[in-house]
């Protein structure tokens, strides 16, 4: 129904932080963008700005094709699920949903058929006539969903919509507001800083870090071909091993001086190797990969269905994972390998090469 | 007792004191401070309004409740208890309503915010005295500086001899001083309301005033509730000093309220009999009232 447009906006607080550095996106319709990083990156201001909430400094969001900077939140057409649902406690739930309808000037039988619907899909019918207060924070989650939804607006916008709700409940509604977001086709701005939601919500992914977009497009692929190493540590978990490395000659150093032969792309300072990519050996065997380091098991930590060894080699921390029960123990020697098209390989800025 | 401290005990790790003497020993200074200072003035009082005295004051008979009947028949009691309704509803009002809009205001006030707070505050410093003084100055009709503008503006203003322009000053006056007050509870109240609930309505599609009547004046409700118990008993008591300096209860008896005249008839004119029952019905009242007030008024507020 609509499509979301940022071209080059920037965000100075009147303090004088530059909380949004040049952000372009383009979201098509009916996409889930989801916006990730790191706590302070600029997130919600970006998202604040395409609800109308905050100024926009510079650059330009267009909804639908309509530019509107200039434009106060009501006239967007958007509805927003807040990180503290912000719902209005004197109200009774049904009042809560009924009331952008309401000031919208809505005939009284439309408001309440569209509440009573919208109450249907999110399984909120008991709980109309309770108070904000009378709700657990899955009730209360469902009901600032609710609120957004019974609006029918162009586009969603979620401010860390789960960050308050336990482990179990968090997954669940993940799903749920994943089935919702397209069964409706409501173009979506989703704001996170866990990277599995990230991961699992997104249509159209955006890394971002202090302030600019370090990645932005499908979810795999980012994750298959980080561009930098920052993208790398935060997509995936447990984090990419990553190793800095000296030029030798015709090879490697690691910076510790252990040698190991690797063929790699022209600039690259930096190698980098995931932990569910990697492969752990006695130390008296060879991986059958092409990268071979001498490793030291530190600690294992099993996790049922796999288990992470966390092995120091070539002065750094590296994590490998292995299916199931670990056989090794903490002060076995391992040799640790990963096969040369599972490598990513960085330059000292820590931007990818090859 | 025993068996509810017993209970308590089992429902959660409370401290319990064994000793069955050292509770009430620790709650005695309290006791005593209300005995004295509350309980005994109003027991003196509550016998004082079944006395009648001489004329000069050298004896003293018990008459029941002669007092009371006396003083519920006085035309100028009934013109007093009407005097009273007037001017603590103005009072609460004018004073809730002025500090509600400033703190709005003060609210969106960025720059300064702290200074402009601050000023706000020094009336409240002011003693009522003064405050009466400073008001009877500025609208005295003949020196006053407002008065002149008033008159200025073709509006006949005297409340030296019109009861109405009289009430008017002191509701004033009295309202001024307790702005302050109210304006912090207000001020402390807004900023307790999340910023976010204020965005959602704005995306919700609510106007400015909209959000006002709709969100933060009912998100208020536990301040305003809270300063309307204290601004009618305010007005009720501590507005003596306004009265006494401004207008002494007139002209006439337009401003006369019931403290007011208790003052009048036991100090002044030393009819003690009568002074005692009216102290006696003005504590009824205002007993009466504030129940009422918790009764009625504070089931409409919501507590979060
Ligand atoms: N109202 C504000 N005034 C000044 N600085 C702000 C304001 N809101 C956020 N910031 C700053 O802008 C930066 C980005 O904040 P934010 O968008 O909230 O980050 P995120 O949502 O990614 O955690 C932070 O450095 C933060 O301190
Ligand atoms: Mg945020």
């Amino acid at each position: 129904m609509a499509t979301v447009d940022l071209r080059d906006v920037r965000k100075v607080y009147p303090g004088g932080v530059e909380a949004v550095k040049g952000v372009s996106i383009a979201i098509p319709d009916k996409a889930l963008c989801v916006l990730v990083g790191p706590s302070g990156c600029g997130k919600s201001t970006l998202l604040r700005m395409i609800a109308g909430l905050e100024t926009i400094s510079a650059g330009s969001v267009s909804i639908d094709g309509r530019v509107v900077n200039a434009i106060g939140p009501a006239e967007r057409d958007i509805a927003m699920v807040f990180q503290n649902y912000a719902l209005y406690p004197h109200m009774k739930v049904y009042d809560n949903m009924a009331y952008g309808l309401r000031n919208r000037g809505k005939a009284k039988d439309e408001i309440d058929r569209r509440v009573r619907e919208t109450a249907e899909i999110l399984e909120l019918g008991h709980l109309l006539e309770r108070r904000p207060r009378e709700l657990s924070g899955g009730q209360r989650q469902r009901v600032a969903m609710g609120r957004a939804i019974v609006r029918n607006p162009k586009v969603f916008l979620f401010d860390e919509p789960l960050s308050n709700l336990d482990a179990k409940l968090r997954g669940q509604m993940r799903v749920e507001i994943k089935n919702l977001q397209r069964s409706l086709g409501v173009t979506s701005v989703y704001v996170t800083h866990d990277q599995l939601e990230a991961m699992t919500l997104a249509d159209v992914l955006v890394v971002m870090n202090a302030g600019q977009v370090e990645q932005l497009g499908n979810p795999l692929d980012i994750y298959e071909k980080p561009a930098s190493t920052f993208v790398a540590s935060f997509i995936g978990a447990p984090p990419m091993n990553l190793l800095k490395l000296t030029r030798g000659s015709n090879e490697f150093a690691f910076a510790n001086g252990a040698h190991v032969a690797v063929a790699a792309p022209a600039g690259a300072a930096i190698l980098g190797f995931r932990p569910e990519d990697a492969e752990a050996v006695p130390g008296d065997q060879a991986p059958q990969a092409g990268l071979a380091l001498p490793a030291v098991v530190e600690a294992v930590e099993p996790v049922g269905s796999e288990s992470f060894l966390y092995c120091s080699a070539a002065g750094s921390r590296i994590i490998v994972r292995v299916p199931g029960r670990a056989t090794a123990t903490p002060g076995d020697k391992l040799r640790i390998g990963a096969k040369s098209e599972k490598l990513h390989w960085f330059d000292e800025a820590g931007k990818r090469v090859g | 007792m025993a068996l509810s401290f017993r209970r308590r005990k089992s429902l959660s790790p409370r401290v319990v004191f064994p000793n069955r003497i050292l509770p009430y020993l620790l709650v005695a200074p309290q006791l005593a401070i209300t005995a004295v200072f509350f309980y005994w003035p109003a027991s003196q009082a509550l016998y004082q309004s079944a006395l009648r005295e001489d004329p000069f004051g050298l004896s003293s008979k018990f008459v029941w409740f002669d007092n009371f009947v006396r003083v519920l028949s006085d035309p100028n009691y009934v013109n007093s208890v009407q005097v009273t309704a007037v001017f603590s509803l103005a009072t609460a009002l004018v004073a809730m309503a002025v500090a509600l809009l400033l703190a709005v205001m003060a609210d969106k006030v960025i720059r300064g915010r702290g200074i402009y707070r601050t000023l706000m505050i020094w009336p409240y410093a002011v003693a009522p005295a003064i405050a009466g003084m400073l008001w009877l100055f500025l609208f005295n009709p003949s020196i006053g500086t407002l008065a002149y503008g008033l008159r200025w503006l073709g509006i006949a203003w005297n409340p030296l001899l019109d009861g109405g322009d009289a009430m008017v000053l002191v509701v004033a006056a009295a309202a001024w001083k307790q702005i302050s007050y109210n304006f912090l509870f207000f001020v402390a109240g807004l900023q307790a309301i999340p910023k976010t609930l204020i965005e959602a309505a704005a995306i919700d599609g609510a106007g400015e005033t909209k959000r006002f009547w709709t969100i933060i004046f009912p998100l208020l409700a536990p301040t305003t509730f809270f300063l309307l118990v204290i601004n009618t008993t305010y007005a009720f008591f501590d507005t003596f000093g306004i009265i006494h300096a401004v207008t002494g209860g007139g002209p006439g008896k337009a401003t006369e309220t019931l403290v007011y005249k208790v003052y009048n008839d036991g100090f002044v004119n030393l009819i003690l009999g009568d002074s005692a029952a009216q102290s006696v019905i003005l504590m009824a009242i205002v007993i009466a009232l504030t129940a009422f007030q918790f009764r009625f008024v504070e089931r409409k507020v919501h507590y979060g």
